[in-house]
């Protein structure tokens, strides 16, 4: 468990570390389900739920960055006796992020009362909490709050004697990274194929089976019911005027203790690397990806003087994502880090869009070829050109993604492919392997 | 082929959380339901699914293929799934995968002989603060290092 300062806020993290808690008890002991009870009981009218959300700077929190409330103005006026939907999205999957997973095993509640808050701003009485197939507690656990929900008379018909109605479910996804891209998790959750969709029409004018829908992430949601309770503005001061709040950060790979770290918006990246007891052994930090392998990766001295905030890393070169921090140490070797994610953008392209399936492929064989020393010095260009080949050619974000760690490790890091090249393989491990420890291996 | 009840049961259930007309919705947790009974999800499998749902079967076997949890050949009592990505892979994932081969005698996408274990190498599971993770039947087994894997697979029947 990490040891935060005193004055640090947990807002979707709250309760985490201690004994049980998820369950409905210990939620309605921290002060759970009374924004809910603002909002309904105290007649809170849709327009101000939203208003309160876009005052709090809340944004995505998914890796998109997008404005909650301002997302949230997109519905429709829900039709009489036609259904409009609240997807959470729990497709938790991009490398390096386990966030979500803990909201759900530690806080279960906090998301659900976000949801029921949700629904009835976005005018939608039924929502899909779509969890990746592979993760079994957190389904369970949300499972069991759901079901404490509705016994406790939560969820279900005519809240609060509000005549507002919601239900909620689960859908188990079965393993399928781009089922977390927004429009595949509707078509996912419609039992397709988890294929994006072209938009627009965008998912607030036509979503699942066609109706009006809204897609938010855990944590998005999770943060819902203290902006509620406390004010927009509260939540906005925790963080940087720009990006409100505080930040769940998976903090993982070369730290003493990786982990969740839940910290303002704007703290300095240096600060969490030190929560996190710094480097692992004493070595030198190399290289950092701030938010999953979809945003481009950033060298040392770079990130150590960068805050973590969407306009801050922004400028850095960079994009906060999710939150997802991977951390590389002296030890690591670039071209092979970035084998193995263009190996996994491989594996993951849902193969509609031709740019996307075929450039996967060639990005992965062509570094392949670099670290096992058969590379040639107009690989790196081949690999830029292929690149700017598939950004922007396809229906999703997807192709972005796949080019940022091969576009942003052969800016900073090109004389390490270029050795690769001359010395025809890898120079930082004789054996092909980087050494868990420095220590050990000696 | 009839669905067993377990599975039939599980397929009414999920059929209550979407629209009535929108049969396909449930074929996820339909194959779910199947796989946890049957072990994986053969030809009559999907075809019995397609036909309780009444679906078309390409629209079963679209998901049953799409999807990579689901098994659409026989594999061990225990599928020992680990994951090599990136985070995993930094906290030496690859002592792991090697003490896994060496154990077991297979490589990934075996089965070993006497039918116990299957090995499959997985991307993230949405745990990197405990890599390396190795996930088995309904359980993350975190911080996996080569002397955990002997006691994990120690203890599996
Ligand atoms: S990289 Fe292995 S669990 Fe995320």
């Amino acid at each position: 468990m990490p040891s935060y300062p005193d004055d640090y806020e947990l807002v979707t993290l709250a309760g985490a570390f201690e004994e049980e808690p998820h369950t409905l008890q210990a939620y309605l002991d921290r002060g759970g389900y009374t924004a809910v009870a603002k909002v309904l009981e105290g007649g809170m009218a849709r327009d101000e739920v939203i208003a309160e959300v876009k005052a709090s700077g809340l944004r995505g929190r998914g890796g998109a960055g997008f404005p909650t409330g301002l997302k949230w103005s997109f519905m429709p006026p829900a039709e009489g006796g036609q259904p409009q939907y609240l997807a959470c999205n729990a497709d938790e999957a991009e490398p390096g992020t386990f966030k979500d997973r803990d909201i759900m095993r530690y806080n279960p509640h906090q998301l659900v009362e976000g949801m029921i808050i949700g629904g009835y701003a976005i005018g939608a009485t039924v929502g899909y909490i779509y969890i990746r197939g592979e993760f079994w507690e957190p389904y369970v656990r949300v499972q069991r709050a759901i079901d404490e929900a509705y016994a406790a008379g939560y969820l279900g018909r005519d809240l609060f004697d509000s005549g507002v109605d919601f239900d909620l479910h689960i859908h188990r996804g079965a393993g399928a990274y781009i089922a977390g891209e927004e429009t595949a998790m509707l078509e996912s959750i419609e039992g397709k194929k988890a294929l994006p969709r072209f938009k627009p029409p965008f998912p607030a004018n036509y979503g699942i089976f066609g109706r009006p829908t809204t897609v938010n992430n855990v944590e998005t949601l999770a943060s819902v019911p203290p902006i509620i309770n406390r004010g927009g503005q509260w939540f906005l001061e925790l963080g940087t005027p720009k990006s409100g709040g505080t930040k769940i950060f998976s903090v993982s790979g070369h730290v003493a203790w990786p982990g969740n770290y839940e910290v303002p918006m704007g703290t300095p990246f240096a600060e969490l690397l030190e929560l996190a007891g710094g480097v692992r052994d004493g070595n030198r930090l190399k290289a950092v990806i701030p938010g999953g392998p979809s945003v481009p990766m950033v060298p040392a001295e770079t990130i150590l003087e960068t805050r973590l905030d969407y306009e801050a890393l922004g400028e850095a070169g960079t994009m906060l994502g999710a939150g997802s921090v991977i951390v590389m140490d002296e030890t690591t070797c670039i071209v092979r880090a970035v084998e193995r994610l263009a190996k996994f953008f491989f594996h993951e392209s849902c193969g509609q869009c031709t740019p996307c399936r075929e450039g996967s492929g060639w990005l992965h064989r062509v570094i392949h070829r670099i670290e096992n020393g058969a590379g040639r010095l107009e690989d790196l260009d081949t690999l830029l050109h292929v690149g700017s080949r598939i950004e922007g050619h396809t229906i999703c974000a997807f192709g972005e993604a796949e080019v940022a760690p091969v576009a942003s490790s052969i800016e900073h890091f090109r004389e390490e492919y270029e050795a690769h090249i001359h010395g025809k393989g890898c120079p930082m491990a004789a054996s092909g392997r980087v050494s868990r420890r420095v220590a050990e291996a000696g | 082929m009839e669905l067993p009840e377990p599975v039939t049961r599980r397929i009414d259930q999920a059929r209550t959380r979407y629209p009535a007309e929108e049969p396909r919705a449930a074929v996820i947790e339909a194959l779910h339901a199947a796989q946890d009974e049957l072990g994986w999800l053969d030809q009559p499998t999907l075809d019995a699914v397609a036909d309780y749902l009444g679906l078309e079967p390409i629209k079963v076997y679209e998901a049953a293929t799409f999807y990579d949890m689901f098994n659409r050949e026989p594999v061990g009592r225990h599928h020992v799934r680990v994951c090599t990505n990136i985070s995993c892979w930094l906290c030496d994932s690859d002592a792991v995968t090697d003490r896994l081969r060496e154990r077991l005698g297979i490589d990934f996408g075996e089965t070993t002989s006497d039918g116990r274990f299957t090995l499959t190498e997985v991307e993230c599971l949405g745990a990197c603060g405990g890599a390396p993770v190795i996930w088995i039947g309904r359980s993350y087994y975190e911080n996996a290092t080569p002397e955990r894997v002997e006691e994990i697979l120690d203890g599996l029947e």
